[in-house]
């Protein structure tokens, strides 16, 4: 007999509430959270339960993690430097290729420094407890990432919540907080990963200004999608200059993993000494932080992948649409599909699967505002072919439910 | 309306009573010792919400860092009125 039934006051009892609705929701049937990929096969194709699958879910929003510079990159650095760098920066030293990085992430964002992270959870977990302590005040957008809410969190600052995308709603607040704003950041998102919808950044800039506060922007969703260069909403938006620290990730757009933080605050580098997520944890593998310079060169040397996923963006969203789907926010990377609760939701997850679709369930407390979806991630990779093969399954599944316009 | 409830616990905890009807699903008697997670059942999203409206209502700023002291409406009530008095005086709590 397992040694771990019938315990009373267990301390999984926390997790009761949590484990009905996980058992209502799926039963002993496939687990949304818990899909096994049997292989990759490229940036757009995997094979589940032995099926070819597209995936129309996987942030892998220029196509970059099959890119044969990126991978020969990965390959060249583990063969130079081995597998890991077993350790932090801070005691086991930094590998030349970190500060390369750094160097060239600066170079990208046209910012004076920059810090790398070993995962985009971790950048924001990093910069938001270095830079925010007790005594200071963070103003954070309502459907901001559970990553800003825990770096806020950890950071011991006080945490005051505004209305999502709501730049009148900040201005109150922030008016409110006592002792002024000298002490204050706004953190929001470029764009937001759940809807998919984009933050107005110019009215926020503008309420930055007028209080005098600092702001952060997470571009971890628009990072080579948005801006003439790929810089993200701050720059397509023409407010960098409002913008003290922009936050992101490597593992979508740039195809590998871990995050940065960038600045022109000339004591932003006091964070190497100050952030705990930063130096209690091994810094990221030379293979990865080699792809990831070859990435980010890739998407300054050309516009290609931008272009095509914009593309992407505006058949998948118009053909969606036409459908009678009822999509989140205009065309962009994600695409949002609103549905009626978590049942259906997950329903129509399934079937996708069953044609051979992958996406993302998403269904509340994840979710902004109670609501149940698909969400769905286009990437430049996606030929047309495949979008066309996606448009089918989304057409024949939402005639099945009854949702077809 | 701010003015009107400084030093007033009662009128307090009957405005927070208020907001949180929306939330009362089952219709249970709201008192001081209600638990807000166990017996309202309201999610760790909503409760965010309902924090906003009450700094609206007061015109107030309350960290939802203090949220985590907060277990019963009684809780919620004295960390509003606690919020009240303190920002009523100009100084931060």
């Amino acid at each position: 007999m397992n040694k771990y039934v019938n315990n009373s006051g267990d301390l999984f009892d926390k997790f009761n509430a949590l484990d009905e609705t996980r058992e209502q929701l799926l039963g002993d049937g496939v687990n949304p959270f818990h899909v096994r990929m049997d292989r990759v096969k490229s940036a757009t194709e995997a094979v589940i339960d032995g099926r070819d699958v597209i995936l129309f879910g996987t942030n892998n929003y220029l196509g970059l993690t099959f890119d044969p510079a990126c991978m020969e990159a990965a390959r060249a650095a583990v063969a130079a430097e081995g597998t890991g760098t077993t350790g932090s920066r801070i005691a086991n030293g930094s590998y030349a290729l970190h500060q390369d990085l750094e160097a060239a992430i600066a170079k990208f964002f046209q910012r004076s420094s920059a810090i790398v992270f070993s995962t985009g959870y971790q950048a924001n977990l990093g910069v938001l407890a270095g830079l925010l302590g007790p005594g200071d005040t963070v103003l954070i957008d309502a459907d901001n990432h559970a990553s800003i809410y825990d770096g806020c969190r950890l950071s011991g600052a006080d945490i005051v919540r505004f209305k999502h995308n709501d730049a009148a709603d900040l201005d109150r607040r922030l008016g409110r907080v006592p002792g002024g704003a000298a002490r204050c950041l706004i953190v929001v998102e470029g764009v937001y990963s759940m809807m998919g919808d984009v933050a107005p950044l110019a009215d926020f800039a503008e309420v930055k200004t007028k209080h005098g506060a600092y702001m952060m922007v997470d571009e971890a969703h628009s990072l080579g999608i948005y801006g003439e260069h790929g810089r993200g909403n701050a720059e397509s938006d023409g407010i960098e200059e409002a913008v003290d620290f922009v936050v992101g990730t490597f593992s979508k757009s740039l195809g590998a993993i871990g995050g940065y933080g960038v600045s022109d605050h000339p004591r932003f580098e006091l964070l190497r000494l100050a952030s705990r997520p930063y130096m209690f944890t091994a810094s990221p593998s030379p293979s990865n932080v080699a792809s990831v310079i070859e990435a980010l060169r890739t998407i300054s040397s050309t516009d290609e992948h931008r272009v095509r996923i914009w593309q992407n963006a505006h058949v998948l969203h118009g053909d969606l649409s036409a459908l009678g789907l009822d999509i989140c926010a205009p065309p962009g990377p994600i695409i949002a599909i609103r549905l009626d609760d978590a049942a259906q939701a997950f329903a129509f997850w399934k079937r996708l699967l069953d044609q051979g679709i992958y996406t993302n369930l998403a269904v509340p407390p994840g979710t902004p505002n109670g609501i149940s979806m698909l969400r769905c991630s286009v990437s430049a990779a996606h030929s047309d072919q495949q979008i066309e093969k996606i448009i089918a399954a989304f057409a024949l599944v939402a005639q099945e439910f009854g949702l077809a316009a | 309306m701010t003015e009107a409830i400084i030093g007033d616990p009662t009128k307090v905890f009957e405005q927070i009573r208020e907001q949180l009807v929306p939330y009362n699903k089952n219709g249970i008697e709201l008192t001081e010792a209600t638990d807000i997670n166990a017996d309202l059942n309201i999610d760790s999203v909503a409760i965010l919400d309902l924090l906003m409206n009450i700094e609206d209502a007061y015109e107030i700023s309350i960290p939802i860092n203090l949220l985590a002291d907060v277990r019963t409406v009684g809780d919620l009530s004295d960390i509003v009125r606690r919020m009240i008095d303190a920002q009523a005086e100009g100084g931060a709590p």
